[in-house]
């Protein structure tokens, strides 16, 4: 029973609840975005300055020029130049690839063809780690281990590309594709023209899922790439730890550097990315 | 006229069957189908396909980088139960599984109740809960290899400045190595799974919440009730994508504690690697690979089945 006085103090307990609420998410946050700020504090830090007790969360004072020495203490520009590459070339194939395969499976109608998705299904199921071993020895006889050319091949032709665009293309109606064909479009203008106009969002999803993945890869590189000149992000910053040996602001320099071209992505694209993870419900 | 008629059967072809035209289009149909499969079947197949069908037949081969592969039977599943380090490997997954499964699914669902709101900032919220999920692997376990160090880490710090007069020596200790990795794998994680129990929580009815509400349940009633019922699909789903995920456990592994200390952390996908990789016992490599991948079938048939019982019902 609501009286009118009672009002005013149900909206007080609704603004002290709504306050805690936002504690609560505060802190939680905070926890979760700890490792982050104390790479980025370590970053701007004198070495000596990194492991002190108590903590020293902001520094004392700050060494900016951590960023600009780390270029010319290690090859970074190559290590980045790589990783862009890689998942540059890696993305565009897999997309392309991937979409295009996808409206075979979606769209156009013949034998075999639940058949074959099956199989790809059933590839995903199977840990990559249980047929690296054949692959390796694959890209040693082919001697294209320690080249780019051992990862892209490795990597665009992914069958999670060929599964989300697939499970997207089902969702545009077969009438669409049914008009366009009265209308005299062939089966590739329907693609081109119609299909990934449509399907912008999970193309999208798909590229950011793809390019991150490829630019966080450290197996791949680790397993195939043994050139320094080769190396990815990934790679050189694991190496750093041997190389810099107690240098820890500048492994912290260099880890930012690595995140940070991702943080930015994932900003920009955020939704996609969460939708990519919803609608498929299987990476990695 | 005449001269046409008697034309007439010699250009007009027999009009053709219903039946042969369908075999027509059906065939440019295949033709066409195919077209669009080929440049991604074609890599995926040469590099996929063939390797995990060479998966399963070098299991029942010796093959070193020196001599041809040769058939030994099961005599790689023999050797298998002799190694001691693949056993240890075979532990230490599971510890490894124990652990990130069960606290990943209690964290991410968590976050998932209480980010599952409409407020203004709840999307900075979840994104920040998702951002480790992105970040590079490396960054991260450099950055908890520091934080983890047991002299002068924040994590100890804190340890002691609540009481804990010990602290433990995290990646230098062989007893505490694996839970710290647990720990930052679980940090990692679970705003991806966060993202899967979200979709869950809204796909529950929100008459049912008011119905529960009318009948007086409480909150913690409502929760049990109406919650956690609704949410079994995914919870089912997170479960089997969580399991077979530690299963395959590995970048992770390598890049915080490399196996070590000793082969305190040692799990089955790095073994894979120095027996195949660096030693270039291909056949032996194999069958290990051949257990991983039975590990995984057990738990992905388990979801395939739960999910042709739910949609027969």
């Amino acid at each position: 029973m609501t009286t009118a006085a009672s009002e005013p103090a149900r909206g007080a307990f609704a603004l002290v609840r709504r306050v805690v609420l936002y504690v609560v998410l505060g802190l939680a946050a905070l926890a979760i975005l700890v490792p982050f700020l104390w790479m980025i504090s370590a970053s701007l830090k004198r070495n000596n300055d990194v492991f002190t007790i108590p903590v020293q969360w902001i520094p004392k004072d700050f060494q900016w020029h951590n960023f600009a020495d780390i270029w010319s203490r290690v090859p970074l520009a190559t290590y980045l130049g790589n990783t862009v590459f890689l998942s540059l070339v890696i993305t565009l194939l897999q997309v392309l690839t991937g979409s295009f395969a996808a409206y075979g499976f979606a769209k156009v109608r013949f034998r075999g063809r639940d058949v074959l998705f099956m199989l790809y299904i059933a590839t995903i199921a199977v840990p990559w780690q249980a047929y690296m071993i054949p692959q390796y020895i694959m890209m040693q006889k082919a001697g294209l281990t320690d080249t780019f050319w051992s990862l892209i091949l490795l990597q665009a032709f992914g069958a999670f590309g060929v599964f989300l665009m697939r499970q997207y293309y089902l969702t545009i109606p077969d009438e669409l594709c049914e008009a366009a064909r009265v209308d005299g479009l062939s089966e590739y203008g329907i693609w081109a023209r119609i299909m990934l106009p449509l399907s912008k969002p999970a193309l999208a999803s798909l590229a950011l899922l793809t390019f991150v993945n490829t630019w966080n890869d450290y197996m791949g590189p680790f397993i195939y790439l043994t050139s320094n000149d080769l190396w990815t992000i990934q790679l050189g910053l694991r190496s750093f730890v041997g190389q810099f040996d107690a240098d820890y602001a500048m492994i912290m320099t260099g880890s930012v550097l690595s995140v940070l071209p991702i943080t930015i992505i994932f900003l920009l694209g955020q939704r996609h990315f969460i939708q990519g993870i919803a609608t498929s419900g299987m990476k990695g | 006229m005449a001269d046409l008629l008697t034309a007439a059967p010699a250009t007009a072809k027999p009009a053709p069957s219903p039946r042969a035209r369908d075999r027509r289009r059906a065939r440019r149909n295949t033709l066409i189908g195919w077209s669009f499969i080929l440049p991604n079947f074609l890599g995926f197949a040469v590099l996929t396909l063939v390797p995990v069908i060479a998966a399963f037949t070098l299991s029942f081969m010796e093959w070193d980088s020196y001599n041809p592969p040769e058939w030994v039977g099961l005599d790689n599943f023999q050797r298998l139960l002799d190694d001691e380090s693949t056993k240890i490997a075979l532990r230490n997954t599971a510890f490894y599984a124990l652990g990130h499964v069960p606290l990943t699914m209690l964290a991410a669902l968590g976050l998932a109740l209480l980010l599952n709101r409409r407020i203004a900032g709840v999307g900075f919220f979840r994104a920040a809960a998702f951002f480790p999920y992105i970040t590079s692997l490396v960054a991260v376990a450099i950055v908890w290899n520091m934080l983890f160090n047991p002299e002068f880490g924040p994590v100890n710090q804190f340890l002691q400045f609540i009481g804990v007069d010990d602290p433990p020596g995290w990646t230098t200790s062989t007893t505490w190595a694996m839970p710290a990795v647990i720990l930052t794998s679980v940090w990692r994680d679970m705003g991806y799974y966060m993202v899967l129990f979200l979709a869950g929580l809204q796909a529950i009815p929100h008459e049912q919440y008011e119905a529960a509400t009318v009948d007086g349940a409480s909150t913690w009633q409502r929760f049990r009730a109406v919650t956690l019922p609704g949410l079994r699909p995914v919870t089912f789903l997170v479960l089997i994508l969580l399991t077979v995920q530690s299963f395959k456990v590995f970048d992770l592994i390598v890049v915080m504690t490399d196996g070590g200390p000793g082969r305190a952390t040692l799990v089955l996908s790095q073994q894979i690697y120095r027996r195949g990789i660096i030693e270039g016992e291909f056949g032996y490599a194999s069958a290990i690979s051949l257990v991983l991948f039975m590990l995984v079938l057990v738990f992905t048939l388990a979801q395939f089945w739960f999910n042709n019982r739910r949609e027969r019902r």
